[in-house]
């Protein structure tokens, strides 16, 4: 699908090549990120593939032809195209930008249009949004049309330059997930830039790791975690390889606790603060009758609603966030963390509540993870 | 009161004639600084290393004298409307030329590589999104020039080009202290 032969880029001015003899090829479909620290080269390796910059020495293959004997405009109107900075074009309504390059291929109105209303509907956001203008959108609501605007002409290869880099982690984390969902829907070949380690873990097939111009290492997750190639990975990686190596096996299962504190929808707001104080907590998860998950209520909201409502089931809120028992740990952890909350309820099929996981467990498991082998070690001494 | 009244009797014909064709001066040179300043603008964003000296040229050229200009077109143009409208055209082109540089300059760079990457041409990048984003500032420099060469085209007067330049400088001429 994509490949890099040699690839060198002198900057003019500059003795030390940007980029310098890189090798690799990307099959199709595959989601590939480059990494590494701060100025190694992976936007410069990125935009010599749809020719924002212009390779000194090498070739590189797009679907086996040199990109440089195409037409560099039509090159760019078959490769989708996110960068950091968003760049919705502030004049044009949230429509007209998901259908520029639509517009640029010269489709009909009608064609944009149905092409637009297609493509908003694979994300989270209301037609309605096609006529509005990008700045009355949130910025993860802006980056997500910056994904269709990339998908408009149905390119094949999708390249993204730290698209979700400038959002806040809780948005980002959002659209990781929608994004490594839809990429399965699409079925894209993605070249994805970074320096988060976390997102590279999260989204790629494949990640490869770049320092000062050159590849260090290209695998799996799961290979550059457990056989990093060099001290440079492995301080890449650094902490975060501790949590991640054993996250990496481990499930939800294996350190929730199986026996939440729930209270039913259909009690009082009188008995749910009996159970709390019974169990010294200040919150609950409301389940019903066959211990579907529905919501959870805490202290707060029965002290706000307890002249208006009487039931669980009219104070509580619904918006639940979960995981699923079977989930790695790997996968949920980070999110778990980030989000704050103090405890995660676990679900099975159907919803059904099967556990919590909660921030002590995390830390138990944490602790192990870095000090078990130590401990262990210690007692075989005595 | 009544004197305006005799005046506006007298005049007020010839007053509207001139109005009209110190409008017409003034507008035609609006209209040829704007057809040429704008794509010259637009030229000088793509050469920014040298652009700044070129607009420091042309800052001096508006600096001469706009009499001094009207006599030295005079030989090449003769007299009448059309080396007024020249003369005006000069001092038109600075302040649209700079704007349209500075407007097209400050459209957010992100913004012009999103274009670029996702595939416009030069000209698709300069209509659809340097243009548009730029325009306020360009208008800002189109209207300062309008006012600008309403006021210089008085002058047409003095090389035969009419306007409302022929009434003042009669009045001038003939005016008599009492
Ligand atoms: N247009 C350019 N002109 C000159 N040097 C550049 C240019 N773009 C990038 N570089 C240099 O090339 C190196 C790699 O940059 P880049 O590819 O942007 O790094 P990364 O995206 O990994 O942070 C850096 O040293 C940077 O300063
Ligand atoms: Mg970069």
């Amino acid at each position: 699908m994509l490949e890099f032969k040699e690839v060198t880029k002198t900057f003019e001015g500059s003795k030390k090549p940007a980029v310098h003899k890189l090798n690799l090829s990307i099959n199709k479909g595959e989601f590939v990120v480059f990494i590494g620290p701060s100025g190694c080269g992976k936007t410069t390796t990125m935009k010599m593939i749809n020719r924002l910059v212009e390779p000194s020495d090498g070739q590189i293959l797009v679907e086996g032809t040199n990109v440089l004997d195409q037409d560099s405009v039509q090159l760019r109107r078959s490769i989708g195209y996110v960068i950091q900075q968003i760049g919705l074009m502030p004049h044009m309504t949230v429509g007209e930008n998901i259908s520029l390059v639509g517009s640029l291929l010269k489709w009909s109105k009608e064609k944009q249009r149905e092409r637009a209303k297609e493509l908003i509907s694979l994300v989270d956001l209301p037609e309605e949004y096609l006529n509005r203008y990008p700045h009355e959108l949130s910025g993860g609501q802006q980056q997500r049309i910056g994904v269709l605007r990339a998908l408009a002409a149905d390119p094949p290869l999708i390249l993204m330059d730290e698209p979700f880099g400038a959002l806040d982690p809780i948005t980002r984390d959002g659209l990781q997930e929608e994004f490594k969902k839809l990429q399965k829907e699409v079925d894209k070949t993605i070249v994805f830039v970074t320096h988060d380690m976390d997102e590279a873990i999260k989204l790629a097939d494949k990640i490869v790791i770049m320092n000062a111009g050159e590849i260090v290492q290209v695998g799996s997750p799961d290979e550059i975690l457990k056989h990093p190639a060099n001290e440079f990975v492995e301080d890449f990686i650094g902490k975060d390889r501790l949590l991640q190596s054993r996250p990496d096996v481990t499930r939800v299962e294996q350190i929730m606790n199986a026996n939440p504190i729930t209270v039913k929808e259909e009690r009082t707001l009188k008995e749910a603060i009996q159970v709390m104080r019974d169990n010294r907590v200040d919150s609950l998860l409301v389940v019903d009758e066959i211990g579907t998950l529905k919501g959870y209520i805490d202290i707060e909201m029965i002290d706000a609603q307890y002249k208006k409502r009487s039931y669980v089931y009219e104070a509580m809120d619904t918006e639940e966030y979960s995981v699923h028992k079977s989930d790695l740990l790997r996968d949920t952890m980070y999110r778990m963390l980030r989000r704050g909350s103090a405890y995660v309820p676990v679900i099975e099929e159907n919803d059904r509540l099967v556990g919590i996981v909660t921030r002590a467990a995390l830390a138990n498991m944490v602790y192990d993870t870095i000090w078990g082998d130590e401990t262990a070690e210690v007692a075989a001494a005595d | 009161m009544e004197a305006i009244i005799t005046t506006l009797s007298a005049y007020g014909w010839d007053l509207l004639e001139k109005t009209g064709e110190h409008m017409f001066i003034s507008l035609a040179a609006i209209l040829l600084g704007v057809s040429v300043a704008i794509p010259a603008g637009i030229l000088l964003t793509r050469i920014p290393k040298v652009a700044d000296r070129i607009i420091s040229f042309v800052g001096v050229l508006q600096t001469v004298p706009s009499l001094a200009i009207l006599a030295f077109l005079m030989p090449f143009l003769g007299v009448g409307v059309l080396p007024a409208i020249i003369a005006l055209f000069i001092y038109s082109v600075l302040p649209i030329l700079r704007n349209t540089y500075t407007g097209v300059m400050e459209v957010d760079s992100s913004l012009k590589e999103a274009g670029r990457g996702m595939g416009m041409s030069n000209w698709e990048t300069v209509r659809k999104i340097e243009l548009p984003l730029a325009l306020p500032v360009i208008m800002s420099g189109i209207r300062f020039a309008t006012v600008y060469l309403i006021g210089w085209a008085t002058l047409a007067a003095f090389i035969g080009g009419g306007g409302l330049g022929d009434l003042i400088f009669d009045g001038l001429n003939l005016y008599q202290p009492s």
